[in-house]
């Protein structure tokens, strides 16, 4: 009844190549940015910006960088950790060794480094593909664990191999309060989702659909596969980078190769399969559903144990947690394989017709 | 469809329920002293993880059944991180909102994260035999508390020990030490401290990393073989230290020679390998284990007679669990000595705790008095040493348990405090902080 686009005529071409065609999508997703920034620092406490919102934000950004690679190209990567790994110690050697470095240039020099790696790693999609290429971007993620924890060059000669950064300040704005960090997040998360889905609709992103669908094919309407392979994996690899660099910098503020292990690469695969490939929203929920569900259970299974008289013992929240976890995620791959975005598309469907669905 | 429409009915009544318990639970706590617990009972260190909790919560029952500090009932709560320090930071942050004294994480990695956030949150960081070394200096680490011994202090009693054995620290020249550690920030502490030695009496340092979680040394323990080390360092927590000592048997290398950090002195360590580990060494932070000790006792008959134990009985007293133990006893007598200065019988805030732990002075009378008399030495802290004791012991395991040795060490003086200070001045220096003077330090 009211999310239809009856009567939305477009007179003008761009009218009709906006992002958001639907009047109703548009004022939805407008809303929900306009809640994020304005009403969710009054509302959240510190616990909710610290623990949830900042690691949801720079993981969905990360996600988004693995799910143009993954999703739209096609081409399976598991080094997406280690691309984080090289955005974040980047874009520390770039704000400790050159003086005066803002550190917006930091973060983006640190992405950019980290899409210089990405397309020397991108370079064996060229041959291989799957299954074989996900092995071969593994490389990736074994060299970076090695070279952060080997090389001291890149951990500033610290002994312990930690390091960390303290002091953020962009434009004299100085970040250090838990809503601070978070609008910051925010507002890198809003222009970098934009951009992606700009690119998606581009030129650019119709090639690496095109790859991804059938590359021979593809070839032969004139697409390069090197060019669309590496700017793939490029662009991706920037997403993740700064996405690593504010993992670093905002959330951890001091971390250690094992911060951006190969788990965190499964992570946010899982994140990018969960939420739906191909999908800019996809990797909004995907992250959501990895980040915040187990907290979420952590916290909720002795509520609730608490609630009808049981203690359940600590150890026994995180195996269930393990379980209920795993378990969901068989659920949903079951129930919807294009991931939890798909369900949302189902839903709009739904609305459109409704209140007379036949 | 319907299925669907389920689960997400029960997913939106999860979220409301939770919010409901969540904000009942936390108005239910005013006049406690209340302990947040990060713990470890899942993963891949929870068999080393579970002891230490146990006593360190076993300890704060045992308080409270003593009518607590100074009639100030103690509240706890446990949060499980598994050792990944991104849990662990959430945990902190989860915990520090409901008025936590102070946090002990028990994993390098967690106090590396935390250190810069504590002083923002005015909550103390106590690190009892872990952390930063450098955090000794408590002129730059206000908040940072590593009592009763650093990585450093463990390194250096470690090559003294290994001097005396071979007759002098001039007879190392020439020998050739391995450390077979963890490839974290806890198993890297050691390494300038050991450069240090190394350069001065001219011992070969051999550096031979081993990646979590461990239980992958095939590699490393051929190097052993095949550079024949005259003895080994092991700087391994969890399955590595078993792993370790059952590739040393399988190689040959002596377990007589190797000897290990406090974190590797435990027994579920060497348990498994029983008389395969017999002659292997590890440093002991003061205790070993003491289930003859007075405070053991107290336990069994206070808290595990009551039913109200948090493990098993036959643990009470192992090594990790008078870790956790002693962790918790500083904490509260960290409480206790700022409830002199504060008042008596009130609930400390962080920042009154701080103050207590940086001006400790637990002699050995009141440590016996406690139950503590053969487990520790005295501790006193000050402003700038906020480590407060660096008693080591030595303890050999026979193939059936634990036997400490006679001889107490401590770390030189003279080296350490060196070292400590240009590191933490590095560190003031990175974070520009300026180090508090003697003066501020009396406030």
């Amino acid at each position: 009844m009211f999310y239809r686009e009856n009567g939305q005529f477009k007179t003008t071409y761009a009218a009709d190549q906006q992002i958001f065609t639907i009047a109703q999508d548009k004022w939805f997703v407008l809303g929900v940015i306009a809640f994020a920034f304005l009403a969710v620092p009054m509302l959240a406490d510190e616990y909710m910006f610290r623990a949830i919102l900042i690691p949801f934000l720079i993981l969905a950004l990360a996600a988004l960088g693995v799910n143009l690679l993954v999703g739209y190209c096609g081409q399976i990567t598991l080094g997406a950790g280690a691309f984080m790994a090289v955005g974040a110690y980047a874009a520390y050697n770039f704000l400790i060794r050159i003086d005066g470095m803002p550190l917006i240039g930091a973060l983006l020099l640190g992405g950019l480094t980290s899409a210089g790696m990405g397309i020397l790693f991108g370079i064996p999609s060229l041959r291989v593909r799957g299954l074989y290429l996900a092995v071969a971007t593994l490389a990736a993620q074994f060299f970076c664990d090695w070279a952060f924890l080997r090389i001291k060059w890149f951990t500033n000669d610290s002994s312990s191999g930690s390091v960390s950064v303290s002091n953020l300040e962009a434009f004299g704005w100085i970040i250090d309060s838990p809503v601070e960090k978070y609008l910051f997040c925010l507002s890198f998360i809003v222009i970098f989702a934009l951009l992606a889905k700009n690119l998606t609709r581009a030129t650019i992103g119709r090639q690496w659909m095109a790859i991804r669908d059938m590359d021979v094919a593809a070839e032969v309407i004139g697409i390069r596969p090197m060019y669309s392979k590496l700017s793939a994996f490029a662009v991706s690899s920037f997403f993740v980078g700064v996405a690593g660099a504010l993992w670093g910098f905002v959330h951890l503020g001091s971390w250690e190769p094992a911060a951006f292990s190969v788990d965190r690469s499964f992570q946010l695969l899982f994140m990018v399969i969960i939420g739906g490939l191909g999908s800019i929203f996809g990797s909004f929920i995907g992250a959501a559903f990895i980040v915040i569900l187990p907290i979420f259970l952590n916290q909720f299974l002795p509520a609730l144990g608490s609630l009808v008289g049981v203690t359940i013992s600590t150890a026994a929240v995180s195996h269930a947690e393990l379980i209920i976890f795993g378990s969901l995620i068989v659920f949903f791959l079951i129930v919807e394989p294009h991931g939890l975005a798909r369900l949302w598309a189902i839903a709009k469907e739904k609305l459109r017709l409704w209140p007379f669905p036949h | 469809m319907k299925f669907r429409a389920l689960a997400l009915a029960a997913a939106i009544s999860a979220v409301g329920l939770t919010s409901a318990t969540v904000s009942t639970s936390a108005a239910a706590q005013a006049k406690e002293q209340f302990f947040p617990v990060l713990v470890y009972r899942t993963g891949a260190y929870a068999a080393n993880g579970n002891p230490w909790a146990n006593g360190y919560v076993d300890y704060l029952k045992l308080v409270n059944a003593k009518g607590g500090i100074n009639g100030v009932k103690i509240s706890f709560e446990e949060c499980e991180f598994g050792y990944a320090t991104d849990r662990g930071v959430e945990c902190y942050e989860r915990l520090k909102g409901k008025g936590a004294t102070v946090f002990q994480p028990l994993s390098t990695g967690v106090t590396f994260a935390l250190t810069d956030k504590a002083p923002v949150d005015k909550i103390p960081l106590v690190t009892a035999g872990y952390g930063r070394s450098e955090s000794q200096d408590g002129s730059v680490f206000a908040w940072n508390f590593p009592l009763l011994g650093t990585y450093w202090v463990g390194a250096d009693v470690a090559i003294q020990h290994l001097a005396k054995q071979a007759g002098g620290l001039d007879k190392l020249k020439g020998k050739k030490i391995a450390l077979v550690y963890h490839d974290s920030p806890f198993g890297k502490e050691p390494i300038p401290l050991l450069q240090e030695r190394a350069k001065l009496h001219g011992f070969e340092l051999q550096l031979l990393p081993v990646a979590h979680p461990g239980v992958e040394q095939k590699a490393t323990w051929l190097q052993i073989r095949q550079s024949k080390p005259d003895n080994v360092l092991l700087w391994g927590w969890g399955v590595m230290n078993s792993t370790a000592l059952k590739e040393a048997q399988a190689t040959g290398y002596a377990r007589e020679k190797m000897i290990g950090i406090w974190w590797a002195g435990a027994e579920p360590d060497v348990k498994d390998v029983g008389a395969g580990a017999k002659g292997y060494a590890a440093l002991a932070l003061q205790h070993s284990a003491e289930p003859n000790s007075k405070v053991a006792k107290d336990v069994l008959e206070q808290v595990h007679a009551k039913g109200q134990g948090t493990g098993a009985k036959d643990e009470v007293g192992s090594v990790l669990y008078m870790r956790g133990l002693i962790s918790a006893m500083v904490a509260v007598e960290g409480v206790r000595k700022a409830q002199e200065r504060y008042g008596k019988g009130k609930v400390m805030t962080g920042e009154q705790t701080r103050w207590g732990l940086e001006n400790l002075n637990l002699d050995q009378k009141t440590l016996d008095s406690m139950g503590f008399a053969g487990v520790m030495r005295p501790v006193q802290t000050s402003c700038l040493d906020h480590m407060g004791s660096s008693w080591v012991r030595i303890q050999t395991w026979d193939g059936g348990k634990w036997v400490p040795g006679n001889d107490w060490y401590q770390a030189d003086e003279k080296l350490l405090r060196g070292m400590v200070l240009n590191a933490s001045r590095k560190y003031a220096e990175e974070k520009k902080i300026t180090p508090r003077t003697p003066e501020q330090c009396k406030s």
